[in-house]
């Protein structure tokens, strides 16, 4: 018998092996939707297109697979852009399928058509629009692959109605056709990974500073080899939580602007910072010619395009990070390096991250605290964007790859809680906490259905102050206190009433002594979300911080 | 600024001009010329692309098109010896009685008219910027009327045998 398109579509998805297809049905993919009504793909009906591909995106961050999520024409397709360029910015994997109007329509301004491979071709590693059956199946494969090699990112395949429905006769082509596609994804050049090992063997205030790059190559282990055989403290970036356990004493937790005291000291004292899949990102650097001045810069990372991009660097090595780590190793000699370490401890001791208590007032800090002891640090803390996300990477501790998910890079706010719900569906054997702020929560809100349809018991701890903190707290440092529609209590609704309107279990929790017990109460719900609406310090600031402009030693602290 | 001739062989398919276009767009450089087209493999085409720009930024644009899915191979002629050569068309006006003069400069330039009508010549010439740049200098006084030219494109030389 004659496949037709959406037939092509539903056994390539499955030849990849997806497991879900978080999406919404619409005019241009009802037929889609019709054939995945009786196979044995889980299709998840999300809320809102955007919140689909966030579950995709935190589907994958979570497990390391593709995320697949799919789209109607038009306002489903842009409504999918700010999940793709998400996606985009921190290197996750997501393949999204978009339906299009019908291949004679497309240009005519036909009702629900947008140009989605024109509007994402700036926020996707590749897209595709499929105009003739024939294609279709050569297509996923690509998008699949493209998605998920080299530094991995969002690919679009954007479907025409009719070609979902046209016939093929013969056979399915799934033949790759990239002769331009490079990954990058190899070994190091000997020669760059031996002067590598020179300057480390040379060094004598070494830091190891590592980004999401080394999650994404399960290169986490050999971190930890190098580290413990050289012993050079290490320090991550935001998207590189996980890969090097905090409860260690090489640990110098996060760097940049709201990094720790200790780890900005630490690369501004540094007389060579070693860079493993990370990007100098701004708010990494701060003012760059003030970052690491003393330092011999080495840069690993599989794109090109990332190395010397924002710093000089003296010695970069384009690789996979764990294939060049695997390199490496073996060239570096074990070292001490016991004066270096012995300043390191001293200003870990002399300015450790602090918040002060205050009565019964419940700090955010102290919320997250909580859930890491709780939790034992194997939780899987997903947050949203501002504050809490802040507070979630600097008081919970994390131990593994995978526990930390988070719009690093595109910094949006309702990522929370839908990729929350992707991670769960991925890892069923895990707590997955949501860390929000009651800005971002309500960017997404909707997702509550999905959640509480699937049963699935993700934990959002909602830090809600009232305000759209982290702009408040700029208001209030650099703008005279003038807080210009940042106030968002007056029209917020009562949290715990929404969860439960939902179907989801709410708890308000007012006091700092009620804390611990909310948390246990939630983790005991296993069939469904659970929301506690910790009503927080409204005016708490994060600290350190690095004003926007200034070296990272230039740190604020809140502590008088 | 210094410009760049960057030479890339590309896919052809649909929307590959509009990916390697927008990485010029979003960074704010002005595209000087570009000229696209088949080559001995027809599912490949290449652009060759004039650009003015700060070295950095061009080294950032340079690995950027070199990420592009659809980009196979790029190379940068500034720092490589290379043939280039601009073809233009130029509808000259030639008052009676003067198209002579007109004629007696194509002849110098080595330029070829290929279309005549009463008061107008239109001429084909090929070759470097600066020769198309003197002749449109000196055709210039007789009235250009209109002018197509198909933007640079350029080979490297083959490498000297030592």
């Amino acid at each position: 018998m004659a496949k037709n398109g959406a037939d092509i579509l539903i056994d390539a998805l499955l030849a990849e092996g997806v497991e879900y297809v978080f999406g919404l049905p619409g005019g241009s993919v009802i037929a889609l939707y019709d054939a995945l009504y009786d196979v044995p793909l889980k299709t998840i009906l999300a809320r809102h297109e955007q919140g689909a591909g966030h579950m995709a995106d935190g589907y994958a961050r979570a497990t390391g697979k593709v995320g697949v999520c799919l789209a109607t024409s038009g306002p489903g397709a842009t409504n999918l852009v700010t999940a793709i360029a998400t996606a985009y910015m921190d290197s996750a994997p997501i393949v999204a399928i978009t339906g299009q109007v019908k291949t004679n329509l497309i240009g005519n301004d036909a009702f629900q058509e947008a140009d989605i491979t024109g509007i994402t071709r700036p926020v996707t590693k590749h897209n595709y629009l499929v105009k003739d059956v024939r294609d279709l199946g050569r297509v996923v494969r690509e998008a699949f692959h493209i998605a998920r090699t080299g530094r991995p990112g969002p690919v679009l395949i954007d479907l025409p109605a009719d070609v979902t429905a046209a016939a093929l006769e013969g056979d399915v082509n799934t033949k790759l056709d990239l002769p331009g596609y490079k990954t990058f994804g190899g070994k190091g050049h000997i020669g760059q990974v031996k002067k590598m090992a020179r300057a480390i063997n040379a060094a004598e205030r070494p830091v190891l500073y590592v980004g999401g790059g080394v999650i994404i190559s399960k290169a986490s282990e050999k971190i930890r080899e190098l580290a413990a055989k050289a012993n050079i403290p290490v320090t991550t970036t935001l998207m590189g939580l996980g890969v090097f356990p905090e409860t260690q004493d090489l640990s110098l937790g996060m760097l940049g602007m709201h990094g720790t005291v200790y780890a900005n000291y630490a690369v501004t004292n540094s007389d060579l910072l070693i860079a493993i899949g990370a990007r100098f990102d701004d708010r990494i650097t701060g003012r760059i010619d003030g970052f690491a001045p003393e330092a011999k810069i080495i840069h690993v990372d599989i794109d090109p395009t990332s190395i010397g991009k924002n710093v000089a660097v003296d010695v970069p090595v384009v690789g996979d990070a764990g294939m060049v780590l695997e390199q490496l190793i073996p060239l570096v000699e074990a070292k001490e390096h016991s004066e270096w370490l012995e300043r390191v401890a001293e200003w870990k001791s002399q300015y450790p991250l602090s918040y002060q208590s205050d009565g019964d007032l419940v700090k955010p800090q102290a919320v997250v605290e909580k859930i890491d002891e709780l939790t034992g640090g194997r939780a899987i803390i997903v947050t949203d964007v501002g504050q809490c996300q802040m507070w979630a990477a600097q008081y919970y501790r994390y131990n593994e790859p995978r526990t930390f998910l988070s719009s690093g890079g595109l910094g949006t706010m309702g990522f929370g809680l839908p990729a929350a719900i992707g991670a769960q569906f991925g890892r069923p054997d895990r707590d997955v906490f949501v860390v929000a702020g009651d800005g971002s929560l309500q960017m997404n809100i909707q997702e509550l259905s999905t959640a509480v349809v699937n049963h699935l018991p993700v934990k959002i701890a909602l830090l809600n102050n009232g305000y759209l903190g982290m702009v408040r707290q700029w208001q209030e440092m650099f703008y005279e206190r003038r807080y210009s529609h940042t106030y968002l209590a007056d029209g917020n609704p009562d949290f715990v009433k929404v969860a439960e309107a939902y179907g989801a279990r709410g708890i308000l929790v007012e006091k700092n002594d009620q804390v611990e017990n909310a948390i246990k109460e939630a983790m005991k719900v296993n069939d469904g979300p659970v929301l506690i609406d910790f009503r927080t310090a409204a005016e708490e600031n994060v600290f350190p911080m690095v004003p926007v402009g200034q070296a990272i030693d230039r740190m604020i602290s809140g502590m008088a | 600024m210094q410009k760049h001739i960057i030479s890339t062989l590309v896919a052809n398919r649909p929307g590959v001009l509009a990916r390697v276009a927008g990485l010029f767009s979003a960074r704010g450089f002005n595209i000087d010329s570009l000229a696209v087209g088949e080559t001995e493999q027809p599912d490949l085409s290449r652009m060759t692309i004039v650009v003015a720009g700060d070295e950095s930024i061009l080294e950032q644009v340079r690995k950027q098109l070199q990420k592009l899915v659809d980009v196979v191979k790029i190379q940068d002629f500034s720092n490589v010896r290379h043939v280039e050569r601009d073809l233009v068309m130029i509808r000259v006006q030639t008052p009676p009685g003067r198209r002579s003069e007109v004629i007696e400069l194509v002849d110098i330039f080595r330029a070829k008219v290929v279309d005549v009508g009463r008061n107008e010549l239109i001429v084909e010439l090929a070759g470097a910027e600066e020769k198309i740049e003197a002749f449109v200098d000196v055709v210039g006084p007789y009235g250009i009327q209109e002018m197509v030219r198909t933007g640079r494109i350029a080979l490297a030389r083959a490498k000297a045998e030592l």
